[in-house]
């Protein structure tokens, strides 16, 4: 009882341990591979439990996810003769994990395989470009086309690449202080032009404030002797309505009035005749003396 | 008996102890040789206690229902550690032999215990940030906090071949753990490259000026709906909250001349309101002075003709008194003018009948001239 007992123990456990190193799980993140003594059998693209012939069969697991690969930044020759220091990146998958096993064993072969075709296939594509079509939105197709150049040279590697992108272009060190001394002289100019045209501005006010201060004052002055003119025109018609009426009367009149004004004070010394008018009674009560003159 | 049935109804003890039957039963080794790629087990220490305790029973033999109890128990509580709890800020992503499964909300869950099913929970509200450009070292959200630059980062080319300073950052938060935790291998790194690509993109399509001025929002705004496309196509399962220009600046090396130019744009202004500062003052002047002249003129005006009218209305007067009796008045006229004007002057007769031919009038002009001032100081 004891001994069936104990042998049917030892073939649970014995199963069991046969059982569990046939069985494996493949994550969702990954997807692998069935070698026979180092030989691929089989390729498992899904996650799940999967079973194995035990200690004859051996797995390899590969990445299901999509991978990034950032290759060395390298120093392009554009088609305009500039240097442009550009830094891609890429994405790539495992879609065939035998062919990515007979070719590059692993993610860190696959890494140093792609880096080279990448950086190569970049030199080669952004050297037929200028730097205005790669700012552009000409971008989209040139990764495009590069992504299309990449994949076609990996593809036995079984990696599909998904996207390269630009992840940085920019001017090496080298020429980046000439760049730097143009934007300093564009600036500069700009800040020559501002301050032009401020004073050419400023002289255009001045100038039209002057000119309207001379016009208003020009003006002023027209219609003021306009007004004057009027005035004294008017003053004359007045004095000529009136003392038109008997000039005679207005000779006399106005002499008189003269004479009182001119003659105020003791310094006019006349030398008089008594023949004149004032005198008429002086020499003769008859007052004839000027009458018969 | 009982051992044969349960052997072979499922997968041993081990396996098939967990009543999911079916042969189906997972196992400690059966995972050793994938081991590598699948997330820790917190059961792995609880399980080799199970087995530990396992191994012990068939050494010991004490009685049959003993052994069944233990094995019982082990069993019992081998099933509780399905239990899981996902927090408010969670999500729950259950994986059966690695595959995904189900997700769940926050809450407490079950799951099928390890290794058959195993839970992921990812945090999918906290906000996370990259910085492009520049490290924040210190404590985040701390004003103290000081920037490091990173300037093979934060310098790029403008589109009109300049060269500008650009430090962002980008805050993301995962919007679906599944598709987050199981299409990229890296999704941080991804969305930190695509960001700098698309950033890149845009301000090389961006003059400097306006990068520098009024374009700052519509950068940021395009940079994140372009990103968003892009981790959408990347399936990254991430939600770009937003993009932030921290600093949009002109390289240190040229800094003097965009501030030299800020300066011209000031001295512009300057010069022009110094400008109309004279405008404004000539001109008000000008217009005084004008009216002060046509006030002159009309004042004039009114003079002259209000004189000529009273001369006017004087002589009238006059004249009409003068027509009633003309003779009389004349004389009156005549003798009360050289009266008056005779009595104040000096005055000299001479008659020419009374032997007054024979006299030269000599008249000592400046001699009478002196006579008449001594006669006044006196």
């Amino acid at each position: 009882m004891n001994r069936s007992l104990l042998i049917s123990g030892i073939v649970i456990v014995v199963g069991a341990l046969v059982l569990f190193s046939s069985m494996f799980i493949v994550h969702q993140t990954q997807q692998a591979l069935v070698l026979q003594f180092g030989d691929p059998k089989r390729q498992i693209t899904n996650p799940g439990l999967e079973f194995k012939i035990p200690f004859i069969q051996d797995v390899v697991f590969f990445e299901r996810r999509v991978l990034d690969i950032d290759p060395p930044r390298q120093q392009v020759l554009l088609a305009s003769q500039k240097r442009l220091d550009v830094d891609s990146y890429a994405r790539f998958r495992i879609i065939d994990p035998l062919e990515f096993y007979k070719t590059v064993r692993n993610e860190r072969g696959a890494r140093a395989q792609l880096s080279g075709i990448i950086n190569s296939t970049l030199r080669r594509v952004l050297g037929n470009e200028t730097l205005k079509e790669i700012l552009s939105n000409k971008r989209v197709a040139i990764m495009a086309d590069i992504r299309q150049q990449v994949n076609a040279a990996v593809d036995r590697f079984g990696i599909e690449i998904i996207e390269v992108r630009l992840r940085r272009a920019d001017y090496p060190k080298e020429t980046s202080n000439n760049i730097y001394d143009r934007m300093k002289s564009e600036r500069e100019q700009e800040a020559r032009e501002f301050r032009a045209q401020g004073a050419e501005q400023a002289q255009q006010i001045r100038a039209d404030a002057d000119k309207q201060r001379t016009i208003l004052v020009a003006e002023a002055k027209q219609k003021s002797e306009t007004l004057r003119g009027e005035g004294d025109g008017l003053a004359i018609k007045i004095y000529a309505d009136a003392f038109g009426q008997d000039p005679e009367f207005y000779g006399f009149y106005r002499s008189m009035l003269a004479y009182r004004k001119a003659m105020t004070d003791s310094d006019t010394t006349l030398v008089l005749s008594p023949d004149s008018d004032f005198f008429r009674y002086f020499k003769d009560i008859g007052g004839s003396s000027v009458t018969d003159k | 008996m009982s051992w044969s049935n349960q052997g072979g109804g499922g997968g041993g003890p081990w396996g098939g102890g967990g009543g999911n039957g079916g042969g189906n039963g997972g196992s400690p080794w059966g995972q050793r040789p994938g081991g590598g790629g699948t997330p820790p087990d917190l059961e792995d220490v609880i399980r080799k206690g199970q087995d530990r305790v396992k191994r012990m029973i068939p050494g010991g033999f004490g009685s049959g229902k003993g052994l069944i109890a233990i094995l019982l128990i082990a069993i019992v509580g081998w099933g509780l550690t399905g239990f899981f709890r996902v927090l408010p800020n969670q999500e729950g992503v259950v994986l059966r032999f690695g595959e995904l499964n189900r997700t769940t909300g926050p809450g407490l869950h079950y799951h099928l215990p390890s290794p058959i099913e195993t839970v992921l929970t990812p945090d999918v509200t906290r906000e996370n940030r990259i910085e492009i450009g520049h490290r924040l070292t210190g404590a985040r959200n701390a004003r103290s906090s000081s920037k490091q630059d990173v300037p093979e980062e934060s310098l790029m080319i403008t589109g009109d071949e300049n060269i500008v300073d650009i430090d962002f950052i980008v805050f993301w938060r995962i919007n679906d753990a599944s598709a987050f935790l199981f299409n990229l291998q890296n999704p941080e790194e991804t969305v930190k490259m695509a960001a700098e690509s698309v950033m890149r993109a845009i301000v090389g399509q961006t003059p400097i000026q306006q990068a520098l001025t009024d374009g700052r929002e519509a950068i940021e705004e395009q940079t994140r709906n372009e990103l968003q496309g892009l981790v959408d196509e990347y399936k990254a399962g991430i939600d770009i909250r937003q993009v932030q220009l921290l600093d949009v600046d002109p390289p240190n090396q040229v800094i003097d001349a965009f501030n030299e130019v800020a300066r011209a744009i000031q001295d512009k202004e300057t010069v022009q309101n110094q400008a109309e500062a004279y405008r404004n003052d000539v001109v008000p002047r000008a217009r005084g002075e004008a009216a002060q002249m046509m006030k002159e003129a009309e004042a004039y005006r009114a003079e002259v003709v209000n004189r000529a009218t009273g001369d006017a209305n004087r002589f009238n007067s006059v004249y009409q008194a003068y027509s009633v009796s003309k003779d009389v008045t004349t004389q009156r006229i005549y003798l009360e003018t050289l009266e008056e004007v005779f009595s104040k002057v000096n005055k000299i007769i001479i008659d020419k009948n009374a032997g007054g031919s024979g006299v030269v009038p000599y008249l000592p002009l400046p001699e009478v001239q002196n006579r008449a001032k001594t006669g006044d100081s006196q």
